[in-house]
């Protein structure tokens, strides 16, 4: 088992390439390390849950490895957690992806699919691959994108979108094909995002660091 | 819908190289610089093709994917010789976002499924090598567009799509270096038989032929190689150290080629703008 992170666990459920968002990590100077411990995430002073693919096979993941009160666990403490794309809805109630499947349960809310077709009757590519704009609900300040204009554009994959019971924590929002949905969440300790700042080139990154100075003294 | 422009690199061994209908390589620099060169200058995606795909040259693809991945934060989609599960899983590791398959494909398309469930059907790309055939109908091909399968393409594409792709290169070999601009019927066919996007590839050769593709073709993304990699040979210096192996003369000569009107990422997506196309700029 590699060494446990001294500061930020990137949490490995073995579902997705992970390199990316440690790249960034590195990028932005971050102390971050890839694991599935749950001693090391426990260790951890911050915790990000990335992700791409299928929400139930990610839950199944996580409890094979016994990852799923570890995660609620580091949630509960108060300490810094980030979600992306997949690691964003899984921290909701429940998906309708092939019926109804559970999720961690750490926002109320809901996870829907992106219908085929638009009120008139537009084809809709699903999923949206590709590059939109975050357009801000709430006051930014303070949050990780502090330093990101209204309007930037982030890059999406997904096929999916988040419904929070509590508007309130919605930090931005996109359209897509006439849809307006949640693009990322700002929750207590949480930060989440359904677009991946590490793909989303030099305003992307950044993030990443603007999160971690929202803990590190 | 912002429509993804997409530079293409094509490598053989350490080198970016290009040719026509996917033949005929030349040399034209390090893939390193042109894959910065774009990312600086606004490209949503990239894509690495290794057109030679042999084994024994697949450890420089590696470390070419890694050290593109430490400093260029935007999708890298990585095709050629991938042939199965562990290739992918090798091709991710060192650093790629996506994978597209072709050849493994076609000879069993069941990887598909297989890949898309373990990798997450975004991660999964299929690329189409079509041929349009005497009577009109376009075929897809493996190995770089050289081999018969018999199959069509449009068949085909609902397929990779039921198998879970996550989205779809559709390559015309016969326009692909030729600057002739898109196969728009093929285009418009493949991007209308299914609900995942579908990237255009194979024949831009002025701003114009990109246009068409998303108006007329409907594309959702556009790949683009000789267009950008002439205009960067043109303006740039590029690094001719090392790179004696492969067919180096186009670069000696000045490396001009009179059938592409070059353009850069900025010219394109200002032109796409006033074309009313959505786009990121």
């Amino acid at each position: 088992m590699s060494k446990c992170p001294r500061k930020i666990a990137i949490i490995d459920y073995k579902s997705s390439n992970l390199f990316s968002v440690q790249n960034a990590c590195d990028y932005g100077g971050l102390d971050a390390t890839i694991t599935s411990d749950k001693k090391c995430i426990k260790a951890a002073d911050a915790a990000i849950l990335p992700g791409v693919g299928a929400f139930a096979d990610a839950m199944k993941k996580l409890k094979k490895l016994d990852l799923i009160e570890p995660i609620k666990a580091f949630i509960h403490s108060g300490k810094p957690f980030m979600g992306v794309c997949l690691g964003l809805q899984l921290l909701f109630t429940e998906s309708e992806e092939f019926g109804l499947c559970k999720g961690l349960n750490m926002i109320q809310g809901q996870v829907r699919k992106f219908p085929l077709q638009s009120e008139d009757g537009k084809k809709i590519k699903v999923p949206q691959i590709g590059w939109n704009k975050i357009t801000k609900t709430n006051d930014s300040d303070g949050s990780p994108l502090k330093n990101v204009v209204d309007g930037a554009f982030m890059y999406f994959v997904h096929s999916y979108y988040v419904e929070p019971a509590d508007n309130t924590c919605i930090l931005t929002k996109t359209n897509y094909e006439g849809i307006e949905y949640c693009s990322s969440v700002l929750y207590e300790n949480i930060f989440a995002t359904q677009f991946h700042p590490e793909k989303s080139a030099q305003n992307g990154v950044e993030i990443y660091q603007a999160w971690a100075e929202t803990f590190v003294s | 819908m912002n429509i993804r422009i997409i530079p293409r690199l094509d490598i053989k061994g350490p080198n970016l190289v290009k040719g026509i209908h996917l033949e005929g390589l030349r040399v034209l620099g390090k893939p390193e610089d042109f894959a910065r060169y774009y990312y600086e200058n606004g490209a949503d995606e990239l894509i690495y093709a290794d057109v030679v795909a042999s084994l024994y040259e697949r450890s420089s693809l590696h470390d070419i994917i890694t050290r593109t991945a430490k400093e260029i934060f935007i999708p890298l989609t990585v095709s050629g010789g991938i042939r199965t599960i562990d290739d992918i899983r090798d091709v991710l590791s060192a650093g790629a976002d996506k994978v597209s398959l072709n050849t493994a494909a076609l000879k069993n398309p069941e990887i598909i499924e297989k890949a898309s469930r373990v990798f997450g059907s975004s991660t999964i790309v299929v690329t189409i090598e079509a041929i349009k055939q005497a009577d009109g109908k376009y075929l897809a091909y493996s190995d770089n567009g050289r081999e018969y399968t018999g199959v069509e393409v449009l068949g085909w594409a609902q397929k990779i799509e039921k198998f879970g792709a996550g989205e779809i290169v559709i390559t015309s070999v016969d326009n692909e270096g030729t600057g002739k601009g898109y196969d728009i019927d093929l285009i418009n066919m493949i991007s209308n038989a299914v609900n995942i996007p579908v990237i255009a590839h194979g024949g831009a050769g002025k701003l114009d032929d990109i246009v068409d593709a998303v108006n007329k073709g409907d594309a959702d993304a556009i790949a683009v190689a000789s267009m950008l990699h002439y205009g960067f040979v043109e303006k740039n210096k590029t690094d001719k150290s090392g790179n004696d192996e492969g067919n180096v003369e186009f670069l000696k000569r000045g490396g001009k080629n009179s059938r592409i009107k070059t353009a850069d990422l900025s010219e394109i997506k200002q032109h796409m703008i006033e074309n009313n196309i959505f786009c990121r700029n």
